[in-house]
């Protein structure tokens, strides 16, 4: 009989704590990906209810502050071009911190003089001006747009229809139309979608049944594609479809949804992550034999989350695998932050006026028409 | 030899890190990575154009060859310096060996091969890649954007044959599989549907619990109809005895489905709401929640006229009444 599996709070806290501040010189490969390092540190420890004391929160904000473009956008660090992933990791840490200090270091102008930049006459974006076009960007600009209250209609048209064409014969996304199904990409062009209103647009149904089917029957992780290998990062890249589903599937009347369970092995999710998927020594990892990181931190913690978590704001249900003490906080699955942290930056952002921009959507209308 | 200790370098003031007063997240850099970056930085600063900032910005690569802002400002160079493009290639083809699995080295070439408007050596360069790592996703999208940009249909199917005979589990070619012939001959044709579900029934008793074979199966006739292609129900009903899968359970469900929506009929739904039991009590039980969540799905779809005669109740008004109308 299995000892109840217990969550190593207090080393992943200790890890996480040390992290936010130093980092060893095998950091020096995500040296162009620091405010992602701000938001895995943060929203891991928010998700274990640690609070972040106030000065090292306004000592994060004045980094991303370091990190913003002139031109709008953040970059990978000081001194760098503008990027949407970064872009995306600095607003949702600043949303995590969540003080007035946080929200105003976001150039609300600039950010959408950027979104114009990067956007594509098709409907997609490239990750950075003289970048790649994937459906990484559509979410990222879709969850910073909607979040800092900047989104308009012309933004995002025809943005849609493109991530609609990168769903497959398998029923997931690929990172671009005609590519393999994959659980990041599927999980970016989802939630793009759902925040743009048009989820319904997708082949539902095919969808769901090609994420479950990521579910391994003896591991109880999830794989990022069929028939390759488990990793807990996939716990919330894969997992985390399911509430979004759910909720899709409700919005269009589905009238035999559970009222209890998301539709994956909750348990059996949980048992992998704490199981195979904790260092000793404090942070969590792919699978056992692999190396701790703080990007496995954030999605097995986020993905953890998901599977104790079932409902919404009027309906909760949970189940915790082990002792209580193993309960995080939950997680909304669309931006990957706490829900309360949601509402409180769309609450503090939408009290302000969308930005009109001209130069750019002027100029990229014109552009369209000439092309 | 550090950056600043080279005469050649004396002209100009390195740039350190703009980290602020309190910073956080802190690489602790090696020397060399400092001293490197903070020259890269200067330069930048500079928008200098000369023939060593193009050096510089392989020794910044090298450090750490996601930095995209590098990446960018070599592009830069490359054009202003109007630099041999095919030593270019030599240079990425040997960056990307090494380091197969990040963004901006595929990027990059792919922007090399644009401006020299040569594609001849890609298919043989990702087959080399693949021969690594035969699911590098970054390899794979490659191939497909030279393939669909230089229109290089014409070997691939054999390409994704080979590849198959290696493994036939390897979902990534499976996916090319799909991608070649629906942007070639397409999957309309009968003679070309019945080959693919033949060749798909044969991968499926040399492997029978291969995924991928089924998802292709499925794949390639959900929107032509499950049920329309003649006698596969029969064939699948007959590898169930000896061949026996959740897959293949799976696909007979979905069999069921398609052929209540053309015509529903009560012994149709009872058996797929047998094999959704079935699947979600013992043989697939980690997606038993979904399979009871379709289950109850179908029988609320297609729960049958006549009960609902017998009950004396008009359909329509079923629907009505269960919905709190």
């Amino acid at each position: 009989c299995l000892p109840r599996p217990t969550l190593l709070r207090e080393q992943h806290y200790q890890y996480l704590k040390k992290g936010l501040r130093h980092l060893s010189d095998s950091y020096e490969c995500l040296d162009a990906s620091r405010p992602w390092l701000c938001y895995w540190i943060l929203h891991s420890l928010e998700l274990l209810e640690e609070p972040i004391p106030a000065a090292v929160a306004s000592d994060v904000c004045q980094f991303l502050a370091r990190c913003q473009s002139p031109t709008g956008g953040f970059a990978g660090g000081p001194g760098q071009h503008a990027h949407l992933a970064p872009t995306y990791a600095a607003v949702n840490a600043l949303c995590i911190i969540g003080t007035e200090e946080a929200y105003n270091v976001i150039d609300r102008e600039k950010l959408l003089d950027f979104l114009w930049s990067v956007k594509q006459p098709d409907g997609s974006f490239v990750m950075h001006v003289g970048g790649e076009v994937d459906v990484r960007s559509a979410y990222c600009a879709a969850s910073v747009a909607s979040l800092t209250n900047i989104l308009t209609p012309k933004l995002f048209e025809d943005t849609p229809s493109w991530i609609l064409r990168c769903q497959n014969w398998e029923g997931g996304l690929g990172g671009v139309p005609g590519l393999e199904a994959h659980g990041g990409y599927t999980f970016c062009g989802t939630a793009a979608l759902v925040i743009l209103g048009k989820e319904h647009m997708l082949d539902l149904k095919a969808l769901l049944r090609w994420v479950v089917s990521r579910q391994m029957r003896f591991e109880g992780g999830f794989q990022g594609r069929c028939n390759k290998l488990v990793d807990g990062c996939y716990s919330f890249w894969q997992a985390g479809l399911l509430p979004l589903l759910h909720r899709a599937f409700f919005k269009e009347g589905e009238s035999q949804l559970s009222r209890q369970r998301w539709m994956f092995e909750q348990q059996a999710l949980q048992e992998y992550i704490l199981l195979c998927c904790q260092n000793p020594a404090g942070g969590l990892l792919d699978k056992p034999g692999k190396s701790r990181d703080f990007y496995h931190t954030c999605y097995c913690l986020s993905g953890l989350s998901i599977a104790q978590h079932f409902g919404n704001v009027d309906l909760h249900h949970e189940l915790i695998l082990g002792k209580e003490e193993n309960r995080l906080a939950p997680t909304h699955p669309v931006y990957n932050i706490c829900p309360e942290k949601v509402a409180q930056a769309l609450q503090h952002f939408h009290q302000l006026p969308v930005p009109e921009n001209f130069f750019f959507s002027f100029l990229f209308v014109s552009l369209r028409l000439l092309h | 030899m550090f950056y600043r200790d080279r005469k050649e370098w004396a002209d100009l003031e390195p740039v350190p890190q703009d980290d602020g007063p309190n910073p956080v997240v802190k690489i602790a850099y090696s020397e060399k990575f400092s001293d490197v970056y903070d020259y890269f930085r200067a330069l930048l600063k500079k928008d200098e154009r000369s023939d060593r900032a193009f050096a510089l910005t392989a020794e910044a690569i090298e450090l750490n060859a996601a930095n995209y802002t590098v990446w960018h400002y070599r592009r830069v160079l490359l054009q202003a310096l109007q630099k041999d493009l095919r030593e270019e290639m030599r240079y990425i083809t040997d960056i990307i060996e090494e380091q197969p699995k990040n963004y901006q080295v595929w990027h990059h070439r792919r922007m090399v091969v644009e401006w020299l408007n040569d594609p001849s050596e890609e298919l043989e360069f990702i087959a080399d890649i693949l021969s690594q790592d035969a699911k590098n996703y970054h390899a794979w999208q490659h191939r497909q954007w030279v393939i669909q940009e230089y229109k290089l249909w014409d070997n691939e199917l054999e390409f994704v044959e080979k590849l198959l005979e290696e493994d036939v589990r390897n979902n990534s070619v499976w996916n090319q599989r799909h991608f070649v012939i629906s942007h070639t001959t397409g999957y309309s044709s009968p003679a070309i549907l019945d080959r693919e579900v033949q060749y798909c029934l044969n991968q499926i008793r040399k492997a029978p619990h291969n995924e991928s074979a089924w998802n292709y199966l499925k794949g390639i006739l959900q929107d032509r109809g499950m049920s329309s292609h003649p006698g596969l129900l029969e064939q699948v009903l007959e590898l169930k005895e000896t061949h026996c899968s959740p897959y293949l359970l799976a696909f007979l469900v979905d069999c069921y489905e398609d052929a209540l929506e053309n015509n529903n009929q009560k012994e149709t739904l009872n058996r797929a709401l047998e094999v959704c039991e079935y699947l979600a009590q013992e043989k697939d039980t980690i997606r038993k929640e979904y399979w009871l969540f379709l289950q109850r799905s179908l029988e609320s779809r297609f729960e049958c006229i006549d009960v609902l005669l017998c009950q004396g109740i008009s359909p329509l008004l079923k629907s009505d009444i269960k919905n709190g109308v």
